[in-house]
């Protein structure tokens, strides 16, 4: 399978301290990468450093070429990255920010119309369900419909590789399902791959082909989802018996009333 | 039916421009008219509309106090205003801080140091007798918006509205002092210390004027240029790069631009406090946080305001004429207040 990211030898410290260390990974055409792992794992921070937010040492590959010495917006048109927290203090619209995904393809004085722009702008509206509320000021939002807005920010960016940080925050149950589903739409396209970080295990365990379960900036078990989320693996990085946990939820749903 | 979250202001076309033009011209009439000497409006028109086409004036008219006086103080304030208020606007958008302003964070104060000295020790640039205190105005008001976004930054990595106002307020109180400190050791060459903590148009001649509308052209020009990496800045600095906003080139080029444009008004006219801060407010509230629109809007809002400012200088206590800061400091003050509980109340 065609590989289309690849992180090599990554490093990140803080103070001293390496939150990411020695953490290597790669993503192939296809694949949706899930990685897992509790609190403080380092996975937000591993998507800074592909963000190109965070310094790192060691190398990270578009297709063999590293991104360092890549433009922002050719950056921008290869791979979208929906960060966990987005707080928006002007009364935009949401259109208005759904519109500047299409900004890597409109940036620099030369550089052509963007032709496709209205339209894509539109299929991501309609896909994340905003057409509705289009103009509404993203000021009047709840947490899940901002995570929309810039979902369909993303979308609209037209990337072959999409980085989520927690795509489900914020959203209830419905909407965590639908987005999902959705990606897992986009992703049937040729030429496409996702790298998502998430909390919810089910929600792993559903959607990904391959995982990565993180300790402590390191690596604990990689491969295809099945082999990676075992109850082994989950009680090694969660020090806890989450299977058992998890099955003690769900049965609270198989009672028969009180 | 309309939805209630729905906003309005997506309405703003070139009627909207036209009607901004009218009454910025209305404006500069009356601010032509009025002063010690009344003059009538079709008077000032007439002498105006002369002088462009270089058509012979009537003797009736007072020709000396409209062209050589009033007129291009007219248009030094009107430039003024428009240059500080799209500083303002870029500088909210940029550092998605509602409150930043050249005078808020320290930048005028700065570049006024900087002016000052120039003056003081007798710098100019050969051929450009302006020019030593205008470049020196603009190389200081840089390194102070360097100085105190570093320092701010050092503070908080998220440079939160507080701190950013807080660094800005400290620093502007010790530049005062140094100012203070130069022009008593310099006082046969500078002006007042008035003049450069409270701003005045007082005697301002064409060769500024002129300077001041091809910095407005140029900078202006830019900021407007880079509306789209506003908005994304504006919206969040780590968006704006996950976008493909190449955020530290875009970045630099913004604040170099906008230390230019106060450079030259600080040189010119002295620190006129607020304008930057009040007036892109209005003109959010007019059209939106888009700066496509808002930056249009806040030269024609920056302008006004600082005309009606200085109208109301020359006029309140005739004949003593007020320092321009000391009526834009007042109406500031209370506006930075609302808006400061405003911001703090949203979150």
């Amino acid at each position: 399978m065609t590989e289309m990211l690849r992180g090599e030898h990554l490093t990140v410290s803080f103070g001293g301290k390496a939150v990411v260390d020695d953490f290597s990974f790669r993503l192939g055409e296809g694949e949706w990468l899930m990685l897992a792992g509790p609190n403080g794992a380092g996975k937000s921070t591993l998507i800074g450093a592909i963000a190109r937010s965070v310094p790192c040492t060691g190398r990270i590959l578009w297709k063999g070429e590293d991104i360092r010495g890549m433009k922002s917006a050719q950056m921008a048109q290869r791979i979208g990255i929906l960060s966990q927290t987005n707080h928006v203090g002007y009364a935009y619209s949401v259109e208005e920010i759904v519109g500047l995904g299409r900004y890597a393809y409109q940036a620099g004085l030369f550089s052509g119309r963007d032709d496709g722009g209205r339209e894509e702008v539109e299929k991501a509206l309609e896909m994340t369900g905003l057409k509705e509320m289009r103009h509404a000021s993203v000021l009047t939002l709840s947490g899940g419909e901002m995570q929309r807005v810039f979902l369909a920010q993303v979308f609209a960016q037209n990337p072959q590789v999409l980085i989520l940080d927690e795509p489900a925050n914020h959203l209830d149950l419905k909407y965590q399902q639908h987005i999902f589903t959705l990606i897992g739409q986009w992703l049937k396209e040729p030429g496409r791959a996702v790298l998502s970080v998430v909390h919810d295990l089910s929600l792993a365990r559903r959607y990904g082909s391959h995982a990565i379960l993180m300790d402590h900036g390191r690596s604990v078990a990689e491969g295809r989802i099945r082999e990676v989320m075992t109850p082994e693996h989950l009680q090694q990085v969660y020090g806890m018996d989450v299977c058992a946990w998890m099955r003690e939820m769900l049965s609270q749903w198989e009672e028969k009333g009180d | 039916m309309r939805n209630p979250r729905q906003l309005k202001r997506e309405r703003f076309t070139p009627l909207t421009y036209m009607l901004l033009t009218i009454a910025l011209l209305f404006t500069m009439i009356l601010c032509v008219c009025v002063g010690s000497v009344r003059i009538s409006f079709t008077d000032t028109v007439t002498a105006v509309w002369n002088g462009i086409w270089g058509l012979p004036i009537p003797e009736t008219i007072a020709k000396n106090i409209i062209l050589n006086v009033r007129l291009p103080r007219v248009l030094c304030v009107t430039l003024a205003g428009a240059s500080l208020s799209i500083c303002g606007a870029a500088m909210q958008g940029l550092l998605r801080n509602p409150l930043a302003d050249g005078s808020t964070m320290g930048v005028s104060s700065g570049a006024a140091l900087g002016a000052i000295i120039a003056v003081a020790t007798g710098f100019t640039l050969p051929g450009f007798s302006m020019g030593g205190s205008m470049i020196l105005a603009m190389i200081f008001a840089f390194v102070s918006l360097i100085l105190i976004l570093s320092l701010a930054y050092a503070l908080d990595r998220s440079l939160s509205t507080g701190s950013i106002i807080l660094i800005g307020v400290v620093f502007t109180m010790f530049i005062s002092a140094i100012i203070s400190l130069v022009i008593t050791f310099a006082s046969d060459h500078t002006r007042t210390l008035s003049f450069w903590t409270m701003g005045s148009f007082s005697g301002v001649n064409y060769p500024q004027v002129r300077v001041m509308a091809i910095a407005l052209l140029l900078c202006g020009g830019v900021l407007i240029r880079f509306s789209p990496e506003l908005n994304a800045f504006a919206i969040g600095e780590e968006n704006a790069r996950h976008i493909g906003v190449s955020v530290k080139k875009v970045k630099l080029i913004i604040l170099i631009t906008v230390s230019v444009l106060i450079g030259v008004c600080v040189s010119i006219a002295g620190t006129v406090s607020f304008v930057g801060l009040i007036m892109p407010h209005i003109a959010r509230m007019l059209v939106g946080p888009n700066h496509r629109r808002l930056l249009p809007a806040s030269l024609f809002s920056g302008a006004i305001f600082l005309l009606l400012a200085d109208l109301t200088a020359r006029t309140l206590l005739r004949p003593v004429e007020l320092p321009i800061g000391v009526v834009t400091s007042i109406v500031g003050a209370v506006a930075f207040v609302i808006i400061f509980f405003r911001t703090r109340k949203v979150r």
